[in-house]
């Protein structure tokens, strides 16, 4: 298995990352801002919709400012995480981006066999047939438990409707 | 005092029809399904007892209501399970249970942890339901006087006591607080029946539920940290005991204390009824401040998985009461309850007591004899469930993945909903790696808009007046209580200065 | 004075189920799979209860040949459930339960639907609402309600009820321009909330269905002053002492003539076929035959009218326009 070498490998810097999160939170509250304004941000009587998030979006790019200032501030050297370390971030979260992208026009039972088969033999480097075992019974399970049992409708796609399930 | 020797008559009674070996029978089926449902993703206490309401139409009312709310109960004990053992959180009250139950998770102490979460739970429940036979007319007066003022009076409380503790710098507890403020406001205002920040996507007039929130920032945020740290769970040296119940049991009693202030604030606020959520909230940030190792809460404390699971049990329970006298749902489950009451042909309401005598004490004496073999049922699954931490990290991750998404969908049957779980892990791993904390998040999307009706629907009734929140001895109190609770850190490093200058002329 | 003539029907309902009766018996198509039944409105509420009665009841006395899956979409006051039906063009395994959201949401919200982009089914009752006041106020008779609003300045009573600018809020509005006052409308999130609120004391008065406060009326916590329909409830079973739902008089005969009913209606996705309908139409013919529901009936004294085919089209597309009406007046209408 691969292990991320610790010590002093390169990867991007805490402070830039400091810095992208403010922006974001701010970009966030300034979206909620606009938002709140577009239903009406005053005080009708009472509170109208956009009252209260307008207030709360205020406050939210008041502090992302403030974090941005800090984050300015911070030293250049830290790191945020090594590269090696993002790559095995990135090992799960490409597969299961990939996973919930697929969701939406193949349902949910036949990516999940997918991902439990990339993640058994791509990461885990297990043989085909107990991958192949768990990626068939663990959707199984559900779709009896589920569908089955609770009668729970979950997303099915063409393969199911294949299959006449 | 007639009045309760007259309840000991019922109960007595009751304990006779709930001891029909059919009805413990129910339990134990009950409370096993409970488990399943708690454990299984999406599929909430709600959700679960609305699924099996169908099924009893055919059972007397006692012998349904004890079926239902057994797998109640059993919901309420798996929630921990899936909280502990993989950092996700099935009900809103299980979220503060993994503050400090999910890291004992993960230095090898999941039985601990589960063992603790199982046990406070039944102590929460059990002091509610011996409030429930005492008291339970007084009780349903009391929570009478709660409109709108009072309850955002309580909500403020809940916050106060929470807000103030974290060891983050204020400006980014701040900025998480009112993300999660702002995704709440998200989908239809019920005040003015407007939609707002939905900016045209149908997609969101649903709003951001807290449970896929919390599936992403909680559940697969702490996957992709795990993976930072190499391909392996931490907890996979857990050692399986099958004596870890009886070793934790032993370290129990000495958290008496906080034990007991969590069930008084779990009632509390079971019945005003501001619910189980707040009241876990409650609890937890009370007990971190007044307890020895305050300061190493969310490391792994014990008492930090005691305190929000006593309160929650007890305040789940505690709202039984308000929906049998009053009939109003403490929760979306009581909601439910109150639906196959009607369906059964009986009202809640004032009369219910009176009428239906057999009824209601059939069904509180069910309550002390479901939780007792619910605990014992859990108990003995405690070895089977920490084992779960053995199965290889490569395994287990997509599992957890399959589970997430399967969660995220059923909260609202909505696709989308699994796209946005996503973008909240990547969003959970970046804030908990910038040292944002994600407790003020989930906070404000559980409460936020609660909070926020209350306030509403309180200043609709003053005419825009803010005075009604110091309108009468009631709301004043607990807002000074919150007041109190909210400057609370300053009020402790004011008297720890003050003891500091008397200590050194001396 | 506006009428709220929105639904008094009870006359044509003959008419409409020898229309029924003329489609072809027993239709020939059948589900082949679990069938949908969105409920546009949370678990617990009104809506709910009724689509997990119906559930039972189907499965009980075994009434079709597959599952019926109770699902429910609540998001953006129904609005969600509604698209999701509509989406799901010429899907015969979905079924959607309606209330009055079905007119009151798309106005209010602007979320793009309407009910002619579904395919209209049956209704299955109509729901009636009554004036409530706590049974501790001096408030014997309507009449007496209504002068003391007339009495005290604008925005001294106040009525709760469920959701914003939906048919509580309508009524209040109906009610309003009836006595020339204002009234305060505080919104709460269900019937039973704002029972108990006004058990409490919150609120001076609520037009809570019956089913959400008869229970509060049996313990004599609150009283009923008179119900928003055309003629009394038939339904003659004792209550409250000597009271039963037929004592309530209308609210019309009190000098308060305001009218309204709600819609407790099936619709199907579009571009269904006709065999599809009829087999629904008759499954809750049947369903309406068994004690269950009767009960439910009595229980939460509902308007028992029936209605298909093109009957139920045309009381839909009067009702809409009365919605419409009544949501304009009172400044309703998503704004832009």
């Amino acid at each position: 298995m691969e292990q991320a070498h610790h010590g002093a490998e390169a990867g991007p810097k805490q402070r830039a990352v400091e810095i992208g999160t403010a922006l974001l939170t701010l970009g966030f509250g300034l979206i909620v801002l606009y938002g709140s304004v577009a239903v009406g941000a005053g005080w009708d009587g009472g509170p109208q919709a956009g009252f209260f998030p307008f207030y709360v979006a205020l406050i939210l790019c008041g502090c992302s400012l403030l974090n941005l200032v800090s984050g300015l501030r911070e030293a250049r050297e830290p790191v945020f995480a090594e590269y090696g370390q993002l790559r095995q971030v990135l090992k799960v979260l490409i597969p299961a981006c990939i996973y919930v992208a697929l969701v939406p026009s193949f349902g949910i039972y036949f990516p999940s066999v997918l991902l439990i088969l990339v993640f058994m033999i791509w990461l885990g480097h297990y043989k085909w047939p107990l991958a192949i075992a768990v990626a068939l019974g663990v959707p199984a399970f559900f779709y009896i438990t589920l569908e089955r049992w609770f009668l729970i409708p979950l997303p099915k796609g063409p393969i199911e409707a294949m299959l006449g399930l | 005092m007639d009045m309760i020797l007259d309840n000991f008559n019922h109960l007595y009674h009751g304990f006779g029809i709930a001891s029909d070996p059919f009805n413990i029978l129910l339990m134990a089926i009950g409370i096993l399904l409970g488990v399943i449902i708690g454990v299984l993703p999406g599929l909430g206490g709600a959700n679960g007892v609305a699924i099996l309401l169908p099924l009893t139409f055919s059972m007397s009312p006692t012998s349904a209501i004890i079926l239902l709310s057994c797998i109640y109960w059993g919901a309420l004990f798996g929630g921990a399970i899936t909280s502990v053992l993989f950092n996700i959180p099935g009900e809103p009250w299980s979220v503060a249970t993994t503050f400090d139950g999910h890291p004992m998770a993960r230095s090898g102490r999941a039985g601990e942890a589960l063992t603790a979460a199982f046990t406070s739970s039944f102590v929460g429940a059990f002091f509610a339901i011996v409030m429930i036979t005492l008291i339970a007319p007084l009780v349903a007066q009391f929570a009478l006087q709660f409109g709108p003022a009072e309850k955002f009076a309580v909500y403020f409380l809940a916050f106060a006591s929470f807000v103030g503790m974290s060891k983050e710098p204020p400006a980014k507890t701040i900025v998480s607080m009112m993300i999660g403020f702002a995704l709440a406001c998200v989908g239809l205002d019920m005040v003015t029946g407007q939609l707002r920040l939905t900016f045209g996507f149908t997609e969101l007039l649903n709003g951001f539920d807290f449970l896929i929130a919390v599936i992403g920032l909680f559940g697969i945020g702490e996957i992709l940290l795990t993976m930072e740290e190499g391909l392996e769970f931490r907890g996979k040296a857990a050692k399986i005991d099958p004596k870890v119940v009886w070793k934790t049991w032993k370290t129990l009693p000495k958290f008496w204390v906080t034990s007991l202030r969590s069930c008084v604030i779990g009632c509390w606020m079971g019945i005003t009824p501001a619910g189980a959520t707040p009241a876990s909230f409650m609890s937890y940030g009370i007990a971190k401040r007044m307890s020895k190792n305050g300061k190493n809460f969310g490391n792994g404390e014990i008492e930090g998985v005691v305190a929000p699971e006593t309160a929650a049990h007890a305040a789940g329970t505690a709202a039984m009461l308000p929906m049998l006298a009053l009939g109003v749902p403490g929760s979306p489950t009581a909601a439910v309850l109150l639906g196959g009451l009607l369906i059964w042909g009986l009202q809640p309401g004032p009369m219910l007591f009176v009428e239906q005598a057999e009824f209601v004490w059939g069904l509180i004496a069910s309550m002390y004899l479901g939780n007792i073999v619910g605990l014992i049922l859990v108990l003995t699954t405690v070895p089977l469930f920490a084992a779960i931490l053995r199965i290889p990290f490569s395994i287990i991750a997509p599992v957890i993945l399959v589970i997430c998404a399967i969660g995220a969908y059923t909260v609202n049957n909505n696709v989308f909903d699994v796209l946005m779980m996503m973008v909240f892990g990547v969003l959970g791993y970046l804030l908990k790696k910038t040292n944002y904390p994600l407790a003020p998040l989930v906070l404000a999307i559980v409460l936020g808009p609660s909070a926020e009706e209350a306030f509403r629907q309180a200043l609709l009734y003053s005419g825009g007046a803010v005075s009604v929140f110091w309108s009468n001895g009631l709301v004043s109190s607990i807002m000074g209580l919150g007041v109190i609770a909210g400057i609370w850190p300053l009020i402790a490093l004011l008297f720890a200065k003050l003891r500091g200058t008397s200590a050194q002329p001396a | 004075m506006k009428h709220l003539h929105a639904l008094g029907l009870g006359a044509v309902t003959a008419l409409g189920m020898t229309a029924l009766s003329m489609l072809p018996a027993a239709a020939a198509w059948e589900p082949t799979k679990p069938v949908e039944f969105i409920v546009p409105a949370g678990t617990g509420g009104g809506a709910d209860q009724m689509a997990r009665t119906l559930q039972g009841i189907i499965a009980k006395h075994d009434l079709m040949s597959t599952q019926l899956v109770v699902i429910n979409k609540s998001g953006g006051a129904g609005g969600e459930g509604f698209l999701d039906v509509k989406g799901a063009k010429g899907n015969p395994h979905k079924i959607v339960i309606t209330l009055s959201n079905l007119f009151t949401t798309p106005l209010a919200t602007g979320i793009p639907f309407n009910w002619k982009d579904l395919t209209p089914v049956a209704m299955l009752a109509l729901d009636e609402f009554v004036l409530w006041v706590n049974a501790q106020e001096p408030y014997k008779t309507a009449q007496e309600y209504e002068a003391a609003i007339k009495a005290a300045p604008d925005n001294t009573f106040k009525m709760g009820g469920t959701g914003s600018k939906q048919e509580d809020q309508i009524i209040t509005v109906a009610v309003q321009k009836a006595l020339g006052k204002k009234i305060t409308y505080i919104p709460y999130k269900g019937g039973g909330e704002v029972a108990v609120q006004l058990v409490g004391g919150h609120i001076n008065s609520s037009v809570n269905n019956p089913i959400e406060a008869v229970s509060q009326w049996r313990g004599d916590k609150l009283r009923p002053l008179c119900v928003f329909d055309s003629k009394t409830l038939p339904y003659t079973d004792k209550i409250q002492g000597d009271l039963s739902w037929s004592s309530v008089p209308t609210c019309k005969s009190a000098g308060l003539d305001v009218e309204y009913l709600m819609l407790r209606g099936i619709f199907m996705p579009p571009g269904v076929s006709d065999e599809q309908v009829a087999y629904f139409v008759d499954l809750f013919k049947k369903v309406r035959e068994t004690p269950e529901w009767q009960k439910l009936m009595k229980d939460g004294a509902f308007n028992q009218t029936f209605m298909a085919g093109d009957e139920f089209k045309a009381w839909l597309e009067q009702s809409e326009t009365i919605h419409k009406g009544l949501m304009q007046e009172a400044g309703f209408i998503a704004g832009n």
